[in-house]
């Protein structure tokens, strides 16, 4: 249409329409950043981690001996480490989390509600290394005497640590996940005469069976990749956790490994390489693990309804 | 402005003579909303007379907000829909390439069938148009505050605290309001989608009383709440049903002695 | 049977059922308790652990005698100093992201990778951020073990958890909000910045806080970007290596031997009091606006 004249549509021509199609183009770039993001990250780690794998057959690379300073890089007590120490965490905090998640959204009065909700967000926000800290201090010694064993530093105590700070997520998944069956199932099994906890066994927990899975594939993600936990409580020692003892005994995760190995590696030798290495490893898997779990999440986000 | 008369027969629908300057016309007007089966509008054609108040009333669904919202192009916010035909404001396509959508804006203000004043205050209401426009001029954006509160007949009430949250008004004040931000930018088209539907019958006598002040500077559109609102105020009247404009005409005679057999059940409340 | 004895038969098999229930809920809140517990634990053990060895001089002066006197000033200096660091990239570029994806990304093939790529990015593990800092930031790029380089790095982090938080509360707002500022001639960026934004605003800013508070207490991303050993002095640009409170508990707890132990609870004390203060203004701000708004 023609330009107001003047009055109160005293349009500003050129000026606007410029400042404004610069905003939203910026927008725009700023919104295409993650994509971005992602793609340096893999970038740089292949970078700095694909030479090892010229540098070294891929025999060494899945050999049983990680002893970087006899130049043996043999990952796999590393990823079977991280692999124990992951799966037995999640093993503890699925049931847990999957549990306190059902009483926040069916059972608990409201008051109990608003004590646990903010309690398990501050569990979100205390930093891994205050976790870590506490676990060394107060947890590491408890298990050693319980154990008798020459130290509380074990697999056993890391998984501990990591069960909880994976269960604010495992607890939001879940929650969501129940929070996403229809009102309707509950009051059908409530009309048929079941009791509360009838419903909420036999219909509500089967129906919210696939967020269950997410939250524990996502509460392994999050165990997968924690560091410094982890790194202070599992003591350390590169060996094979192949027997059930192994439980009880120092591990060495992966991504303790890079951690603490990486400050002192000369940059650009075999063994950088080889850490970077490990990181791509780490990437791929939470990659995947997320990529699974994304499907389903943005489905329901998208069911949901934009607006 | 465009030369455009209201000729005496308009394909698809009955109509009685009348010569006026027409300020906007839709000219074989079909729309579709994504995944639909049937248009929302069919082959809609209507002159808006200029300084009239032209009724578009029917039942629900007919195409009525559909076609208040395409004269201001404020439809381009839906997203995967379909139009055909023509909307002519001054006799140029508000449709074509190039048009300044924001400026038409302007120029055809419009006013929802809840009141949704922005959270702010009521002066930060009313000035907010000119604002967005440009408009930096204190003077000017009080006396455009004043000018348009007054002829929305709510200047007595509010006047005294402009500074006010505009959720602090009641709700046929705030529909007022509504009407006020609109008109301080002037615009020269009004497009009301059923402004009183929400409002007690006194808010409901002072926004009509307002629109025909309002008529000798402004093109008015509305859709009236009820059959009797529609009759009280229409200089013009269009009856759409299930997207199609089954009769249009001078308000006077379509309201007492409509052509067409479905104008008249609806009137007289035999359905709708 | 008499309907007496069926009638008898139905209270008891309620009455049995009933028990069922109060068993299953009584474990389900156990469970609840199994994992809250140990939180008010950790909690309430860090502060009365290291209440009593933070003193003024603990807060404001610089380490002495190889960390074990002395206070950890650089360390909370650093600390803020990144995480400030943080919030001037992630805000910007998160927010700005939300805002795209709330308010003009349609359905389209790279509207679902850029969401794919948030969720992927927010399953990256915090040491692999401190890998690509590393490789990009600090010898890519030349920054050197630096702020810089270490914002960047928690910045990245960071965006996930902003652009998600600012998104929902962006779309949180009505829609008619942008109608209404459509039909009064704003343009979409118009209506966007006058109404929306506004409006989103206490959502966002606790969403920032989130990010930002989980950016604080972080230690894997900055081992390798920005994190000083030791290094009794405040940093003087965004190209010098600094002292972080995360870090440095890791250090005094594991890495130096014979560390007096009211250093370490100290220092954890004030890690974690400077984290849950952030979560209780993220809190209280969520709460105070949600009441307040007209809609
Ligand atoms: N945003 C929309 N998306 C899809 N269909 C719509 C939308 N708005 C209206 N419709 C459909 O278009 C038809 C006309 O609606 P509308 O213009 O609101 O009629 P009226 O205002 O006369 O009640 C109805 O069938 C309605 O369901
Ligand atoms: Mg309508």
């Amino acid at each position: 249409m023609k330009q107001g004249r003047g009055g109160a549509r005293g349009a500003p021509a050129g000026r606007t329409r410029w400042s404004e199609f610069a905003i939203v183009a910026l927008i725009r770039v700023l919104g295409f950043s993650t994509v971005g993001f992602v793609l340096l990250i893999f970038a740089f780690l292949l970078r700095e981690g694909l030479p090892v794998f010229f540098e070294l057959p891929a025999s060494t690379l899945l050999g049983r001996l990680w002893y970087p300073t006899f130049g043996s890089f043999g990952a796999l007590p590393l990823i079977l480490g991280s692999l124990l120490v992951t799966l037995l965490a999640v093993l503890i905090a699925l049931p847990l989390g999957v549990a306190s998640a059902v009483f926040i959204r069916e059972v608990a009065p409201r008051w109990a509600r608003e004590v646990l909700k903010p309690l398990i967000e501050v569990l979100a926000g205390i930093p891994s290394v205050v976790l870590g800290f506490f676990g060394m201090s107060v947890v590491a010694p408890l298990v050693r005497q319980w154990l008798g064993a020459p130290t509380g530093l074990t697999a056993f105590t890391g998984a501990l640590v990591l069960a909880y700070m994976s269960l604010p997520t495992i607890i939001s998944v879940a929650e969501d996940a129940l929070d996403a069956v229809p009102r309707g199932y509950r009051d059908a099994g409530l009309a048929m005469g079941a009791t509360r906890w009838q419903t909420t066994w036999r219909v509500v927990v089967p129906a919210g069976r696939s967020g269950v899975i997410i939250a524990g594939m996502l509460g392994m993600g999050r165990a997968i990749g924690e560091t410094m936990a982890v790194m202070m409580v599992t003591g350390n020692a590169a060996r094979l956790p192949l027997d059930a003892a192994a439980l009880f005994k120092p591990v060495r995760t992966m991504t303790a490994t890079i951690a603490a190995e990486m400050g002192e590696v000369a940059r650009g030798g075999v063994h950088y390489h080889a850490l970077f290495g490990i990181g791509i490893l780490l990437f791929v898997l939470t990659f995947l693990i997320n990529l699974a779990a994304a499907r389903t999440i943005l489905r329901r986000r998208r069911k949901g309804g934009l607006r | 402005m465009s030369e455009a008369r209201v000729s005496t027969t308009q394909v698809g629908t009955t109509q009685v003579g009348q010569t006026q300057v027409s300020k906007a016309s839709v000219r074989e007007l079909t729309y579709s909303y994504a995944g639909a089966q049937e248009p929302a509008l069919a082959r809609v054609s209507l002159e808006l007379p200029e300084k009239a108040i032209t009724v578009l009333f029917g039942p629900a669904g007919g195409g009525k907000t559909t076609l208040l919202r395409l004269i201001n192009r404020l439809n381009d916010l839906v997203e995967g829909t379909s139009r055909s035909g023509q909307v002519l404001l001054d006799g140029q396509d508000i449709y074509a390439a190039g048009v300044d959508v924001a400026a038409l804006r302007r120029q055809v203000g419009m006013v929802f069938a809840l009141p949704l004043p922005l959270p702010g205050s009521i002066r930060y209401n009313v000035v907010y148009g000119p604002r967005l426009a440009g408009v930096r001029d204190r003077a000017r954006l009080e006396e455009l505050t004043e000018r348009s509160l007054r002829r929305a007949a709510l200047w007595e009430e509010v006047k005294d605290r402009l500074e006010a949250s505009a959720f602090s008004l009641s709700g046929g004040q705030q529909q007022r309001l509504c009407i006020a931000r609109s008109l301080s930018l002037e615009p020269e088209v009004l497009l009301l989608d059923e402004p009183t539907s929400g409002l007690d019958p006194i808010s409901t006598a002072k926004v009509e009383g307002s629109l025909l002040a309002l008529k000798e500077s402004c093109t008015i559109v509305i859709v009236p709440h009820s059959v009797q609102q529609a009759a009280r105020i229409a200089d013009r009247a269009a009856f759409l049903l299930g997207g199609e404009l089954l009769e249009v005409g001078d308000g006077q005679q379509v309201f007492t002695s409509p052509l067409q057999k479905r104008t008249e059940d609806y009137i007289t409340g035999r359905f709708g | 049977m008499s309907g007496q004895d069926a009638r008898h038969g139905q209270r008891r098999r309620r009455a049995g059922r009933l028990w069922v229930q109060r068993l299953g809920f009584l474990l389900l809140g156990l469970a609840a308790v199994v994992v809250v517990a140990p939180i008010l634990v950790v909690v309430v053990g860090i502060v009365a652990r290291g209440i009593g060895t933070v003193d003024w001089e603990f807060l404001s002066a610089m380490p002495r005698a190889g960390m074990k006197e002395g206070g950890i000033l650089p360390a909370i200096v650093g600390t803020l100093l990144l995480t400030l660091g943080t919030a001037l990239v992630a805000v910007p570029v998160g927010v700005g992201g939300a805002v795209y994806l709330a308010e003009y990304a349609r359905d389209t093939a790279f509207t679902r990778a850029i969401r794919l790529a948030i969720v992927n990015l927010a399953g990256i593990p915090s040491i692999v951020y401190g890998l690509f800092g590393l490789g990009m930031f600090v010898l890519f790029l030349r920054f050197g073990t630096s702020i810089l380089a270490g914002s960047l790095t928690l910045a990245i982090m960071t965006l996930p958890v902003v652009i998600s938080t600012s998104e929902e509360a962006l779309r949180a707002v009505p829609t008619e909000f942008r109608t209404v500022a459509a039909s009064l001639g704003g343009t979409r960026w118009q209506g966007v910045r006058t109404v929306v934004l506004p409006q989103a605003l206490p959502g966002i800013i606790t969403g920032v806080l989130l990010g930002l508070l989980r950016a604080a207490g972080e230690t894997a991303p900055i081992l390798f970007t920005v994190a000083a050993f030791y290094l009794p002095q405040l940093p003087r640009s965004p190209l010098d290596q600094t002292m972080a409170l995360p870090y440095h508990l890791y250090v005094i707890s594991t890495q130096v031997p014979g560390m007096p132990a009211g250093v370490q609870n100290g220092t954890a004390f004030v890690l974690l009091a400077l984290v849950l203060l952030l979560n209780f203004a993220a809190a209280w701000i969520r709460r105070h606006f949600r009441r307040r708004r007209p809609w």
